[in-house]
């Protein structure tokens, strides 16, 4: 068989907002979709409520809808465009399930939409518990002893019967949102509870826990005639118990023996067969570590974050595959890319190995557990790729970004023995740190694993490292050691701290030596075949395979690493779009960084990608090699721009702004004199290092001050103060880890934040609009609801931001992409931040503007003027339409996170709803973000005091439309004096029918809490909206956010009201 | 201690020494296995050759007895990218080296094994010589010169008829021209009675106790080397007997109806080929361990008609022979290492006998 030719134009949808358990690895496997389709000739439809995609690009598809996905928009955008077919399932779970639900109402069938790849049985056999048990069943595959239950009576009844511990698994949930392992019966009436209310079918499988067996991992493909390929198989060095995405997982699996190794894929190709599986498939398999005995854990029928992973650890691309196997192409006909010769119908071979760490909030939830269990909680992962695994852990550790280098962290030498061994025996983020911790002190291999259930094997690798670390620091530093430890993926800084000698002598003695970073390629095939692929890791072995093509015209661009609060994917859009433009000027491109799930990753995007950590040492290793013309930092986001005096330094011409102008914007006191210049008004502020001198600061100014470390992104460590004993807290907390640079304390003006993304060439400047936020200042940029164009801005200030961009921008000598922060105070214009880098608002007013903003900024990079652009100059034409930019939050995913908005980001994606009526635009962005907006019903208000006032007003505003409220004593008194009634419910500790029992009862629509001061978790505050979280039900900390969602539902519109925009008509 | 590997063209690659501590000279082969060590070295094909493991941790699992594939490593050395410290699994008997020892095998680790490759694919598979010194490249290299696989596979056989489930309703003749222990245990499986020939059996004498069906094992070397046994494979043709082929059996087989082998640059070694069945049109993925093809274009389609092909190469993987019940494959649907997809061509030969 070979492409179905009937297939003419194809929907496909996207996976929605970036949210744990579903980051950017599917706007990977959606790019590279349609990329696929299009070059069949396939005219493609996209939906994606996701605005800072790639995917949702206008060169990716013909037609694209940012819209909410829901199946209410999903049926108006077919019957709309009719399309003959529809992708399901490359949009993670959430284009499957959106797929599903079409094709089960008859929907599909009634407007003649064929669902490609996987069939619909497939899909439901995968996905449903009991017909996946059922199906395993039929084919004598073992399943865990389970149960699919509906309540929790059964699931106890389950769990006496099987004994515990038990696993409690939601159906059809995310990242398995709301599972857990119950050691208890109250345990698991508590898990099961809350599983059972966010499973969509309200259905949860209990199942006999078998923590500490070995968690293995098989991505298989198959095509239309049967053929199946396993690409690769990977193995989680944290035993099962642990959910994969928080897992370190290695590739290929390392402990097990052929017999193993073989007896799991073709259980898997048994499996994916009888499902009939077309296109790519994940399959998790637990095995007993001392036994043949096996259970297969899950199945996902889509290509998923493992699949990225794989595909990114192999170099086969998985969806790029999955995608020609949906429109009928069997794998022998289609061409391995990388060899150019082989088939994509073969099993890739590995040379190396692959070792995957997850990048956890952790930093930004100080309140949150930091255990790891069946729920993930990572928002992102990093990858490396060595010959060893040694040298793969260590190039992964440094690649977080988490500040540490090593398996060493300084704070565990202050813990004693049996602090270690108690942390030892928890599974947290920082386990495998730990048991080489335990190692250090001397603890036995056979204790560890005893403790650890982690295999002797890897404790091994932990061992050899922490063996290194002894030498390193016992030894005088030879050639010879130094040539091992670099094999062991030690950096110099690293070496030269253990070995008490400075970065510069070990440097010095390693290029004396020429002991040098040599780069291999990731080939499929283990250089069987000769490849075509410049895609490299290093290694310190000899024979450097990736030479310097002694090009000139040769631009390095920074990627920005793991998926994190703060830096999410619209970085990656940023550094991809920087490399496309690149390329159209007819410049070779190097990418560099260590991300799986992005797009910037794939090998086809730049003309060369290094698969390696991004500080200065990796990435000085190859500049040495490629000797690039200059580099592009300023589209990376933070973790690009920390690179710039780095590269610098090493003689790379640091292309666009220069270092010393950067260094400008965030030195406090250069800033503040680049203002006065310009003659422009910031909040007073100053520096201060200790806890006495912002004590003394905050007083001069007043408070309530801001406080923040600088170079930051996401406002990490910024907080509001509002006395002594709070700016001791925050100011202790951010000294925690050590601080290059002062921190920053502010007066902290409370007035409209507006926020410009602008282009500047040296001469003119190009704002392609302006976005107002919706909650005042003091909540992080990056959790208010944004709007373009602004709504509330009087044409005199607009003037004036237009007036103080240009200012700026040329007063700090920007040549590229700036992103200005201001506060519109009581008339008055202020700046609070100027970033000389794209931001994360770039692609969604790139989209909306339609204007391309990393092209034109690195045009401008490159010498171009905005005057020989077609764009104009100034700001740039307003569009017709109103966007609105909606954080999306994974609250749920994080026990124990606050989720009270404040300086410090915490949201985890976004959605945009675009529409010509503002109204409409906030509603579709409210829709988008899985907000309830129902028109009636249940609140429940409570409010600090001094809200009060302003909280009467919203109050007013929903009980005129019918909606009950529901207050604590004090806020409904107040409520009545002023003539709103409202229903009294107890505070917590009043009593049985508390307002915990309410909001646990589901009739409130929302809950408003505005969070009284202070980062502690045990106030009542905290627990309502971690109740509310837990229940669903949508809880606001800003009343500006409440006025927002009054004005989606004031005109009671109607979701199926709302017309669908393609995007590439505005 | 350190170790060298020096290769017919003059080049020296460097690691440790492991293993015995013996010199040899051996025809260098890479593999592209990620696991299963233990059946490669094991596995009588290699005799002769010395393998340089593609995939650079070795030894995770340390030794497993009941893994090998015959009594003892056949391969003459063994190159590693880095031999494992800590190995474990359930079944580990011990660490790999000490198998290497008692076998007396040489092996270096901490080798390029990549670069190594690369060589070998670009310049094809070559001799070497693996040794600690090289102070005397000229010795070294007459030993190279003087270097020939030669017949080893009466080196590999078994030396006496071997006999298992003599009850069984079917009773399957295995020639042994190096069988992997798992073809023995595949026709087991399946319920039949199997005799082993040492592979110097004339066909009369295998015909004499009237097989069922004929198995020609996969076996080391250079197939036209083997004049006695494909002299012997033209009379077992003659026979009518079912016959199933494999690896070096199937290249018996195509010598002895006339048609021609030839040796590959640098041979298919992996669990990764896909091979296709001209029939059914799937593709399954095979394991491969083969430095010789036969020809297509020596083929006489009045005799037999390629069944399969190598995807990659698009070399001859299989053969069905007209008007005959025999059936050959390059392949090992026996695996170990490597997939178990083409399994089933056991049931197919279960089936016609």
């Amino acid at each position: 068989m070979s492409k179905n030719n009937k297939i003419k134009k194809v929907l496909v949808i996207g996976s929605g907002p970036i949210i744990i358990g579903q980051a950017a690895e599917f706007d990977y496997a959606g790019t590279q979709a349609c990329r696929e389709l299009k070059k069949e000739g396939i005219e493609v439809i996209l939906i994606n409520s996701n605005p800072a995609t790639i995917m949702t690009d206008k060169n990716m598809a013909d037609k694209i809808y940012i819209e909410p996905l829901t199946v209410e928009t999903v049926k108006k955008v077919i019957k709309k465009e009719r399309p003959d077919s529809i992708l399901p399932n490359l949009g993670g779970q959430t284009g499957l399930n959106l797929a599903m639900e079409l094709a089960e109402c008859g929907f599909l069938d009634e407007y003649n939409v064929r669902l490609l790849g996987t069939g619909r049985e497939g899909i439901k056999n995968a996905e449903d518990r009991q017909s996946f048990k059922d199906m395993m069943e039929s084919i004598n595959e073992p399943c865990i002893a389970s149960k699919v239950v509906n309540n929790v009576e059964d699931a106890v009844e389950f769990a006496n019967k099987i004994g515990l511990p038990v696993i409690v698994r939601p159906a059809y949930t995310l990242g398995g949102t709301g599972g857990g392992i119950a050691y208890s019966i109250e345990e698991l009436e508590e898990i099961c509870g809350s599983g059972l209310r966010l499973s969509r079918v309200h259905q949860v499988l209990i199942e006999k826990c078998i923590a500490g067996w070995k968690e293995i991992e098989y991505e298989v493909m198959r095509d239309s005639k049967g053929t199946c390929i396993t690409i690769c198989n990977m193995e989680n060095i944290d035993p099962v118990g642990v959910h994969t995405g928080d897992s370190i997982v290695v590739a290929p699996s390392q402990t097990l023996s052929d017999k193993e190794y073989q007896m799991l894929r073709t259980s898997a190709i048994k499996i994916i067969s009888a499902l009939k599986i077309e296109g790519g498939c994940n399959v998790q398999f637990a095995l007993n570590p001392n036994s043949f005995e096996y259970a297969v854990i899950e199945v996902n029928p889509r290509v998923s974050r493992s699949s990225a992973l794989a595909s990114k650890a192999t170099g086969y691309p998985i969806a790029k595959v999955a995608t020609k196997i949906a429109i009928g192409y069997t794998l022998d006909e289609i061409i391995n890319q990388v060899t150019g010769k082989t088939y994509a119908c073969f099993e890739p071979v590995l040379d190396y190995v692959v070792v995957k760490i997850p990048k956890w909030p952790f930093k930004k939830f100080l309140t949150a557990s930091r255990d790891l269990g069946t729920q993930m909680k990572a928002t992102g992962e990093v990858m490396a790729i060595a010959p060893n695994l040694e040298m793969g852990i260590m190039k992964a550790v440094r690649s977080l970004e988490e500040n540490l280098d090593s398996l060493i962290i300084p704070k565990f030498k202050e813990y004693t023995d049996e602090e270690i061994e108690l942390k030892l025996a928890k599974v947290d983020n920082e386990r495998f740190f730990t048991i080489a911790e335990a190692l250090r002190r001397g603890f036995s291999m056979d204790h560890i694993h005893e403790v650890t259930t982690v295999d002797k094997f890897f404790i091994g690798i932990a061992a050899k490292i922490v063996r290194m670390e002894k030498e390193l620091t016992e030894n005088k530093l030879t050639v010879e050691l130094l040539t091992r430890a670099k094999k062991y993926g030690f950096t110099d800084k690293v070496i030269a701290k253990l070995n008490g000698i400075t970065e510069k002598e070990v440097h010095d003695l390693r290029k004396e030596n020429d002991i040098v970073a040599s780069y291999k390629m990731v080939d499929t095939c283990s250089a069987e075949f000769e490849a075509q692929t410049p895609y490299y890791y290093s290694s310190y072995d000899d024979d450097n395979e990736a030479e310097d093509s002694k090009n000139k015209k040769k631009v390095m661009v920074l990627g920005s690493g793991p998926i994190r609060i703060g830096q999410g994917i619209e970085f990656d859009y940023c550094s991809v779009h920087g490399v496309w433009a690149l390329k159209k000027q007819g410049y070779e491109t190097i990418i560099v960084n260590n991300n799986p799930e992005t797009v910037s990753t794939d090998f086809d995007i730049a003309d060369k990608l290094y698969f390696e950590p991004l500080t200065p040492e990796d990435v000085e290793s190859i500049v040495d090699v490629e000797k690039p013309y200059g580099a592009i930092v300023q589209f990376g986001g933070q973790t690009a721009i920390k690179l710039t005096k780095a590269l610098s330094d090493m003689g790379v011409k640091i292309l666009g702004t220069a270092e010393v102008d950067m260094d400008r914007a965030e030195d406090r006191e250069e800033f503040d004199k680049a203002l006065t210049n310009c003659g422009i008004l910031r909040p007073k502020g100053d520096t201060i290092y200790t806890v006495e001198e912002a004590k003394e600061v905050a007083n001069r100014l007043g408070y309530p001050v801001l406080v923040r470390p600088s170079y930051v992104l996401g406002g990490q460590g910024m907080a509001i103060a509002y006395d002594d004993k709070e700016i001791e807290e925050y100011v202790n907390e951010i000294n925690t880890i050590e601080q290059e640079h002062p921190i920053l304390v502010d007066k902290y003006v409370m007035g409209r934040e507006v926020e410009v993304d602008a282009i500047c060439d040296g001469t003119d400047i190009l704002i392609p609009g302006i976005m107002e936020h919706l909650e005042r200042a003091g909540v992080h940029s990056g959790d208010s609801i944004s709007v373009y164009p602004t709504q509330n801005v009087e044409l005199e200030q607009e003037k004036q931001i237009i007036e103080y961009t240009e200012k700026i921008a040329k007063e700090l000598n920007v040549i590229g992409i700036l992103n200005i922060q201001f506060i519109i105070s009581e008339g008055k214009v202020y700046i609070i931040e100027v970033n000389p880098r794209s931001s994360r608002t770039v692609p969604y007013i790139s989209k909306v503007t339609n204007l391309p903003m990393i092209e034109i900024a690195t045009n401008v990079i490159l010498g171009q003027k905005l005057k020989d652009m077609p764009y104009g100059t100034g700001l740039y034409k307003k569009s017709d339409y109103i966007c609105v930019k909606m954080p999306v939050f994974s609250f749920e995913k994080i026990k124990n996170a606050d989720t009270s908005l404040g300086p410090e980001m915490k949201s985890t994606g976004e959605v945009l709803g675009v529409s010509k009526k503002y109204h409409e635009a906030v509603l579709k962005a409210f829709i988008a973000s899985g907000a309830n907006v129902s028109t009636s019903g249940n609140i429940l208000i409570t409010v600090r005091d001094k809200d009060k006032p302003e909280m009467l007003q919203v109050a007013k505003k929903f009980d005129k439309k019918g909606f009950k409220i529901y207050a604590t004593k004090g806020t409904a008194e107040y409520l009545k004096e002023n003539g709103i009634q409202a229903k009294i419910v107890e505070k917590i500790w009043e009593g049985k029918d508390s307002i915990l029992d309410l909001i646990q009862s589901g009739k409130l629509n929302f809950v408003i809490n505005t969070p009284t001061k202070g980062k502690q978790s045990g106030r009542d505050g905290f627990k309502i909206r971690r109740m509310a979280v837990e229940c669903k039900i949508p809880c606001f900390t800003s009343l500006d956010t409440v006025n927002a969602l009054y004005k989606a539902i004031e005109k009671e519109t109607k979701e199926e009201d709302l017309a669908v925009v393609d995007i590439t008509k505005i | 201690m350190k170790g060298y590997l020096v290769l017919e063209n003059g080049q020296i690659f460097e690691g440790e020494k492991i293993g015995s501590d013996k010199e040899t000279v051996c025809e260098v082969v890479f593999n592209t296995g990620m696991a299963g060590y233990i059946e490669t070295f094991t596995d009588p094909s290699y005799a002769g050759q010395g393998i340089v493991m593609t995939y650079p941790l070795i030894g995770n699992y340390g030794i497993i007895k009941e893994d090998l594939e015959s009594t003892r490593i056949w391969a003459k050395a063994v190159f590693v990218h880095e031999l494992a410290e800590y190995e474990s699994n359930f079944r580990t008997e011990g660490p790999l080296e000490d198998f290497l020892k008692q076998n007396d095998i040489p092996g270096l680790k901490n080798v390029n094994t990549r670069k190594l490759t690369k060589i070998l694919r670009d310049s094809g598979t070559m001799k070497g010589f693996i040794t600690t010194d090289i102070s005397n490249l000229a010795r070294i290299h007459g030993e190279i010169e003087k270097y020939k696989v030669g017949k080893v596979v009466e080196e590999v056989t078994c030396k006496k008829v071997e006999k298992y489930n003599e009850t069984a309703k079917k009773q399957v003749a295995l020639m042994d021209y190096g069988y992997k222990k798992n073809i023995l245990k595949s026709l087991l499986k399946r319920n039949v009675g199997v005799t082993v020939y040492p592979a110097t059996t004339t066909a009369e004498e295998v015909l004499k106790s009237n097989p069922d069906g004929i198995m020609l094992s996969n076996g080391p070397g250079d197939p036209e080397d083997c004049e006695f046994q494909i002299e012997n494979v033209k009379k077992l043709y003659d026979s009518n007997v079912p016959i199933f082929g494999i690896c070096l059996g199937h290249q018996l087989m195509g010598l002895a109806t006339g048609a021609k082998t030839a040796k590959l640059k640098y041979g298919h070694r992996g669990p990764n080929h896909p091979v296709k069945d001209l029939e059914t049109r799937r593709v399954y993925v095979t394991s491969q361990n083969h430095g010789y093809y036969i020809l297509d274009t020596s083929i006489n389609p009045e005799i037999a008609e390629v069944s399969h092909i190598n995807l990659n190469d698009r070399t001859v993987e299989g053969l069905k022979y007209k008007n005959k019940n025999i059936f050959t494959v390059q392949f090992h649907p026996e695996a170990c290492p490597g997939p178990e997809d083409t399994a089933y061509l056991f049931d197919k030969f279960i089936e016609m006998i």
